[in-house]
């Protein structure tokens, strides 16, 4: 039903379709642009590896080795990747080539994943394109440092692409039974990133009620994917405003509404049916815009005969990088698209609000170079490495003024307990406030 | 000279008063208290003393004060002590029965319960207490009285309660000071749980707790005997102190304010109720939140009782605790306070009243008295069961295993 919505209405436009470009890279990324369900037809799809075991079928695929590796892949090595990568650089540009937008699907942590994809992003804006990446950060489990490369390759990648939509695997854990299997979960990792594929697709190939376009999910993912999240639910019946909402604000991946707290930008993207009334639309903006004060929240409406009785709400969420860089990212999906009037774009709050910078930049990777300059730094007369580094060791320090007295007892042995001075207030310990 | 064995004095250098109560003991009876003497303590805080030369001031005058009254020379005291240094814990004794015929004579008994009491104590630390729990005969358990058994292999569960010498030493030497004898240094929680707690309670297993204005002592009962001791130094000064800091009023405003107005519980708070408080000519000086107060007073407490559900619960023994738990001392007269302490460790909480003595009742029965009235029936006991005279040294290096009644 979904599909052949899909097709009729690509049909009725045929002009209007983007050239879109999707590319897996790295063995994850295949098997994601494999898994890709057929109402993708019309992208052309292509594969960058690095290892020739994955068969891709009749797509090309570019396999980027060098006689050493024999095509065995790198080894999960980023920087191998990215040499090979670079090597090719002319290929990868001629395989973007004639996109109008291209889509990047990997998952970040090993070689190819890591090290190719910032360089095809960069081949493929040189080459003209809207580049839009779509990756998955490793499991925990995977060890740190595939989760470093992960981090790092991000972090080039939000530097090299328009947009970038990260999510991170270990939030589909929730979502799993504890008897899913090692396949399953990467495949539901897989499937949740490519809902959010299919939703940039979607914004490319078609129109809404309350139309949002690419350039808005661009707008909202550039540079905030640090810690961001999607989500898609549905509801059906009398009541599919309430359980909508309560569905969003429950989402594992939401953090259980947690998300919308520190959000920077929200997008919404709502599909209904021709039942779709306009209490329900004001209700869910309205209780969506009051967990997020302040936030820019972009609104999209679709109406599909499919979805009679039906509703289908896509959440976008985009918050300020928080401490931990673990990411989570995402993008709008519209679950279900044809055509219907055409409105323009609405913004619910179209300024921009001042977004917060992320206020920690990670440390940028040091070079061989870089590396032995500091190395020589600590390297005496005699060539040994000196045993007293310069500079004093990192110390957690307190600030000389006693902000909190300790009133009757501050002259007294305190009172330590699991770390804590029970001397202190309780409600001063545990931050409650009194107003 | 007048006979003082008859006669058994307690001594409690707290936090908020220094206290001293006079029991009579007559043979198997249960004691009485004949005189009690209390004065605001200056020289304490969080259970130890700081200035000891307030303290022996303070201490003169209780006692000059309950001579005077009852007409008694006190020359020797129980003292009760506490201070976050005191701690407790479980150990097992063992030791072979030697004798031909593997009769357990009473020798037995008392080399097991000092093999048990043999342990790694932190340095500088001393056995305050070495309480028996249960014996093993070859290693059959639950033995009460292993005295005249035949066995080869006798062990012995004890709780040892053990504090810092030196820290025990500063109270000694000040009531030393004055001429008085320390008969023995009690732990004031394991006082007062011997003067609150009935033997029915301690059978099926309670949790007292001892809510002093310095120090919060506390203690388990379980099948009659104690199982668990701890201190947690955060006491009614603590909640007197938040709120004297976070309505910033004096301590002695926050003191009274904490009896007028304080609530144990944040439920219970009316909307946005504002207190005037006077100055000395009676016009208002400033306005108090009753809501705040209550919440900086709510928020210590839940704090107190949840780090001791939190260690009784690590020893495995919340389960245990059958008979509830119940409370006393002077925190237990805040309003609220068993409520509170109900949704905390989710038991059946009292105020506990005191028992086990005979006296004029009105003139005791204050949940602040527990440890004094404790003390006296801990003296009563010791001097039922040991015949013989206290020597000079036997102050504070003292097994206690004679203490509790099966």
């Amino acid at each position: 039903m979904e599909v052949q919505a899909e097709k009729t209405s690509g049909a009725v436009n045929p002009d209007a379709t983007v050239r879109v470009k999707i590319i897996g890279v790295g063995t994850a990324g295949a098997m994601m642009v494999k898994a890709l369900p057929s109402e993708f037809a019309p992208a052309s799809l292509a594969f960058v590896n690095t290892d020739a075991s994955i068969p891709v079928g009749p797509q090309p695929q570019l396999l980027l080795t060098s006689q050493p590796l024999r095509g065995l892949g790198t080894g999960g090595d980023p920087e191998l990747g990215r040499q090979l990568a670079e090597e090719r650089y002319a290929d990868l540009q001629a395989i973007c080539a004639q996109a109008e937008v291209v889509f990047l699907l990997a998952g970040l942590g090993g070689g190819a994943g890591s090290g190719v994809t910032p360089v095809l992003a960069r081949a493929a804006k040189e080459s003209g394109a809207l580049v839009l990446a779509f990756v998955t950060l490793p499991f925990v489990c995977e060890g740190n440092r595939r989760q470093l490369q992960a981090q790092q390759a991000l972090a080039e990648l939000n530097g090299e692409c328009d947009a970038a939509v990260c999510l991170a695997n270990q939030k589909v854990l929730p979502l799993l039974n504890a008897r899913a299997t090692v396949v399953e979960s990467f495949q539901a990792g897989a499937q949740l990133l490519i809902e959010a594929v299919r939703g940039a697709w979607r914004l490319l190939q078609r129109s809404g009620l309350v139309q949002l376009c690419f350039q808005d999910l661009c707008a909202v993912l550039r540079e905030n994917h640090e810690a961001s999240c999607f989500a898609t639910v549905e509801a059906r019946g009398d009541a599919r405003g309430q359980m909508v909402l309560e569905k969003i604000f429950a989402h594992p991946l939401l953090a259980g509404g947690e998300a919308f707290n520190g959000a920077t930008s929200v997008l919404v993207s709502i599909v209904g049916g021709p039942d779709l009334t306009m209490a329900e639309v004001d209700e869910l903006m309205r209780k969506i815009s009051e967990r997020c004060i302040g936030t820019r929240i972009l609104m999209g409406a679709t109406i599909d005969p499919a979805f009679q009785d039906r509703l289908s709400v896509t959440v976008f969420v985009a918050c300020a990088a928080k401490l931990k860089r673990v990411a989570g990212g995402g993008a709008d999906g519209q679950r279900e698209a044809p055509v219907a009037t055409q409105l323009h774009v609405e913004l619910l709050n179209s300024e921009d609000t001042p977004r917060l910078e992320s206020r920690l930049e990670p440390a940028a990777a040091l070079t061989a170079d870089q590396r032995a300059a500091i190395l020589t730094k600590h390297v005496g007369k005699s060539g040994r490495v000196r045993k007293r580094v310069a500079s004093p060791r990192m110390k957690q320090t307190t600030l000389p003024l006693d902000l909190v007295s300790k009133g009757r007892f501050d002259k007294s042995e305190p009172t330590i307990y699991k770390g804590e001075d029970l001397d202190l207030p309780t409600y001063v310990r545990r931050g409650i406030s009194l107003n | 000279m007048f006979d003082s064995s008859s006669i058994v004095v307690g001594l409690e250098i707290g936090t908020s008063k220094v206290c001293v109560i006079v029991g009579e003991v007559n043979g198997e009876s249960a004691p009485s208290i004949i005189g009690v003497a209390r004065l605001k303590s200056r020289g304490v805080r969080k259970g130890e003393i700081i200035d000891p030369r307030a303290v022996e001031e303070d201490v003169r005058t209780v006692i000059s004060d309950v001579e005077n009254q009852t007409k008694v020379e006190i020359n020797s005291v129980y003292l009760g002590v506490s201070g976050s240094h005191i701690r407790g814990f479980n150990n097992r004794g063992m030791h072979p029965v030697v004798s031909a015929d593997r009769e357990i004579s009473h020798e037995d008994v008392a080399d097991v319960v000092k093999n048990a009491k043999a342990i790694n104590l932190p340095q500088e630390h001393t056995v305050l207490h070495a309480i028996r729990q249960d014996f093993f005969v070859d290693g059959q358990n639950g033995v009460k009285r292993p005295v005249g058994m035949l066995g080869a292999r006798l062990e012995v569960d004890v709780h040892v309660v053990h504090g810092h010498l030196n820290r025990l030493q500063n109270a000694v030497r000040v009531v030393r000071g004055m001429q008085l004898e320390v008969e023995e240094v009690v732990f004031n929680g394991l006082a007062s749980s011997l003067a609150v707690l009935t033997p029915m309670q301690k059978n099926l297993g309670s949790l007292l707790i001892d809510l002093g204005a310095g120090t919060t002592n506390y203690v388990v009962y379980e099948r009659g005997v104690v199982r668990h001791t701890g201190v947690l130094a955060v006491g009614g000064d603590h909640v007197t102190n938040d709120l004297a800091y976070g309505l910033k009023v004096p301590q002695g405003r926050a003191e009274q304010l904490k009896i007028d107005h304080g609530h144990a519980l944040m439920a219970a708070m009316d909307e946005d109720l504002n207190v005037e408080i006077k100055n000395d000519l009676g016009l208002p000086m400033n306005r108090i939140n009753l809501n705040h107060l209550r919440r900086i007073m709510s928020l210590r407490l839940e704090e107190t009782f949840e780090l001791i559900a939190q260690d009784v619960a690590q020893k495995g023994l919340l389960e245990y605790l059958r008979a509830g738990v119940v409370l006393t001392g002077g925190g237990s007269r805040s309003r609220g306070i068993t409520q509170l302490a109900e949704q905390v460790f989710g038991l059946p909480v009292t105020v506990g009243r005191i028992t086990g003595v005979s006296s004029l009742k009105s003139s005791i029965d204050e949940p602040e008295f527990a440890t004094g009235v404790g003390l006296i029936y801990f003296g009563s006991l010791k001097s039922r069961r040991e015949q013989q005279h206290s020597s000079l040294f036997s102050t504070i290096k003292h097994a206690l295993g004679k203490l509790l009644p099966r």
